[in-house]
């Protein structure tokens, strides 16, 4: 199910199937300008009916949003085999928010087969800035001085010293050896992007930068981005790696960042931190080494132990990889057992009888309990 | 009436609730059908929990009034991107729209188009079900996707799953200057050609509307621009000459009249003061002027042609003159007695209001929470 089934440039929108991939659906329309705008780093690869089930986002959502402000409508197949279409071309919906409520469910309710999504017109251009720190929190100082000034860059990405020094040795970008990198990318017209860039730049140099590096042109904007797109495979090539994706509220990135750094040495693995500054959403990546009896477990406790601490500073376990199997016991963290039944509960409406990806989202122990209740119930 | 001071007193009231409760917070948005029951006002649960600017979130108990949200916001030159209208010019109401009543209505004025709506902004809820149970979902951060999205269901479903007590958003910058780019004598088919053309092109435009009488008797279509002063000049000028095939195109730069005159159009201040029912229709922009053609009635649209405002002598059956059409149509302002004749809400399909009433079941199984204001 790849096909796109319609394309309507006047209304900005596209239908297709949803098993389409999601960087093939800026494919069909980026020749006429056009783009869809969530753009999770596994585009290549991820179909759209993912995208839906996870809520993806990406690299760009401060500005443009997740799967859920992208998607208009779905065609969805119940578990009795009804086909129910849910929104459409139209905005907002009638009744309940039905399609709030499947997007980022999972797979869960329904099986999605198609999807209307909107598409956006590209802008007329976008440009990096570089700047380096030596110290997190001022790097997250400027991350909240940026945003206050009232510029919305698209993205804005961050990267600390064991990531960057992974990534120089594998992609030779040119990064400073600093102990926070950030880059911050804004859209427009050219002068339009040079005026963003110099509030933003005026903003950073009053935090000292270590390096400061406006791009100027697409080559250079090309060589910024380099080693960040580059950041999984460059710690990939030093060992085996578990990736991680809690978020965490902006404010607590310096405390949770210096944390990480303590738990790091405990458990005895390293961890660079790759993170989407803007929205909060981390992506730390522990170090293991899958051959060494032990590692593996060391590195998943590591991980609870991270996620756990985005919840606690006011965050959550998952901002768009889903809870799944493997978080589904770290619920409990962030929910009791309260807010979990009424989730369930939202399950029994759409699958009564638990056939949709059962083992996921809900900690084993917690959807027996609530099942073996509702058949007392039915009885 | 119940007046609850915190969540506690709102879970006790409803767990010890025996019959309908009638939830409101300002009572300015009075939208569905009328519900007879006892009062619940969430206005006693007032207060910004937290607000942090350099992270655009805020947090608030869903009592607290919008202006005082918005003014906390315009203080550090922020400002909910979804535009949230206020009805009482419209519907004859007074009070103060509390944030939960616009969470509760999921309102949302011109910038839905680029902002997305009051549900896009949502974060995070908690609120009290139909059992007295407290229930949060989502939390403070804009990328979340533990467990059920609850918060964007609770958007617009009008206290019917739970009463609402604290809402959390995602804010944005506020903005320099405004203009609108202003193209007069079109017809509605060439105002909506006009709107898609402009939304269609790289120039960010944060409101697309037409009217088809303007204040000068003749139709306007207007197009907002917002932000920086040089980029707001040089989008109202490339705007102008992408349209320059138009018709007669002129550029509003005075900050404050493009303020007026957008709100009035979010407040649907063409049809204050004007006898007869008012509905709103969401349709696919292109689908607008045929649409509207069928109704009738006098109209203006929003949302680049996908929203069209209508106003018909009372008791007219719109959804009769429409037929069979790809969107939805809603009674916003009319009798109890044709509220309750033509249903509020358009109707769904019968699947879809079985998965909608299997979920009222659950969230409130003694049915006491707005009995029947969603129909």
């Amino acid at each position: 199910m790849t096909e796109v089934l319609d394309t309507d440039y006047d209304n900005r929108i596209i239908r297709v199937q949803t098993g389409r991939t999601n960087i093939s659906v800026t494919g069909a329309v980026e020749e006429d300008g056009f783009f869809y705008a969530p753009d999770p780093s596994s585009q290549l690869a991820c179909a759209i009916a993912g995208n839906i089930a996870m809520n993806s986002g990406g690299a760009h959502c401060l500005k443009y949003g997740v799967t859920t402000n992208n998607l208009l409508g779905v065609t969805m197949v119940l578990m009795d085999g009804t086909v129910v279409e849910i929104g459409g071309a139209h905005l907002d919906n009638a009744g309940y928010d039905l399609l709030g409520l499947i997007c980022g469910s999972e797979g869960q309710l329904g099986v999605v087969t198609e999807a209307t999504l909107r598409i956006l017109r590209k802008p007329e251009g976008a440009r990096p800035v570089l700047i380096g720190y030596d110290s997190n929190e001022v790097a997250g100082q400027c991350v909240s001085d940026i945003i206050k000034a009232g510029v919305l860059p698209v993205a804005i990405e961050f990267m600390d010293r064991p990531c960057i020094r992974a990534t120089e040795a594998f992609a030779h970008a040119g990064y400073p050896d600093c102990e926070a990198l950030l880059i911050v990318e804004v859209e427009g017209s050219d002068a339009e992007i040079d005026a963003q860039l110099g509030v933003i730049s005026q903003i950073a140099r009053k935090h000292n930068p270590v390096e400061l590096r406006e791009s100027r042109s697409a080559e250079e904007s090309a060589r910024i981005w380099l080693g960040r797109k580059s950041a999984f495979g460059a710690m990939g090539q030093i060992n085996d790696y578990m990736c991680l994706d809690g978020t965490i509220p902006v404010s607590a990135l310096p405390r949770v960042l210096r944390r990480i750094g303590e738990m790091s040495k405990d458990y005895g693995l390293d961890v660079g931190n790759v993170f989407h500054a803007g929205d909060g959403n981390m992506h730390p990546l522990i170090l293991f080494n899958a051959n060494t009896p032990g590692d593996l477990e060391k590195c998943e406790a590591f991980g609870a132990d991270i996620l756990k601490l985005c919840v606690e500073v006011g965050g959550c376990l998952t901002g768009e990889h889903g809870v799944g199997i493997e978080k589904r016991d770290l619920m409990g963290t962030q929910f009791s057992d309260e807010d979990m039944v009424v989730q369930m509960r939202v399950k029994d409406v759409f699958d009564p009888d638990w056939l949709l990806n059962p083992a996921k989202v809900f900690p084993l122990s917690a959807s027996e309990s609530h099942r073996a209740a509702q058949s007392e119930v039915a009885a | 009436m119940l007046s609850p001071r915190d969540e506690r007193d709102v879970s006790a009231a409803v767990a010890a609730a025996e019959g309908p409760l009638r939830i409101f917070g300002g009572a300015t948005r009075q939208i569905g059908n009328t519900v007879v029951g006892e009062g619940l006002c969430t206005a006693g649960l007032a207060g910004i929990e937290l607000y942090e600017p350099g992270a655009l979130t805020i947090v608030a108990s869903a009592g607290t009034p919008l202006a005082e949200i918005e003014a906390v916001l315009a203080a550090e030159n922020q400002r909910l991107p979804f535009e949230p209208s206020d009805m009482r010019g419209l519907l004859g109401t007074s009070g103060d729209p509390t944030i939960g009543g616009v969470v509760a209505a999921n309102v949302s004025g011109p910038r839905r188009i680029q902002a997305g709506a009051c549900r896009d902004s949502l974060i995070g809820v908690r609120f009290v079900d139909g059992r007295g149970t407290v229930i949060k979902n989502g939390g403070r951060v804009m990328k979340n996707v533990t467990g059920y999205d609850l918060v964007k269901l609770m958007a617009g479903s009008y206290g019917t799953l739970g009463v609402l007590t604290e809402v959390a958003f995602k804010v944005l910058p506020g903005v320099e200057t405004r203009a609108s780019v202003l193209i007069s004598g079109l017809t509605d088919a060439q105002a909506v050609a006009a709107m898609s053309q402009a939304l269609g092109s790289p120039f960010e435009v944060s409101g697309a509307a037409h009217l088809p009488i303007g204040e000068v008797g003749l139709p306007l279509t207007m197009l907002r621009l917002e932000g920086f002063a040089d980029s707001v000049a040089y989008r109202a000028g490339k705007l102008t000459e992408l349209l320059s095939g138009a018709g007669e195109i002129s550029v509003e730069t005075d900050p404050e009249r493009v303020r007026a005159m957008w709100q009035e159009l979010r407040d649907v201040a063409p049809f204050h003061g004007r006898a007869g029912d008012v509905w709103r229709v969401s349709v696919k922009p292109s689908d607008g002027p045929g649409i509207a053609a069928r109704t009738g009635g006098e109209l203006f649209y929003d949302w680049g042609g996908g929203l069209i405002w209508v106003l018909l002598p009372e008791g007219t059956d719109l959804r009769a003159r429409l037929g069979d059409f790809a969107g939805h149509a809603t009674l916003i302002r009319s009798s109890v007695e044709n509220k309750a004749r033509f249903s509020v809400f358009q109707p769904e399909p019968a699947p879809v209001a079985a998965l909608c009433a299997g979920l009222r079941r659950q969230f409130d199984p003694k049915g006491i929470l707005n009995p029947g204001v969603m129909g």
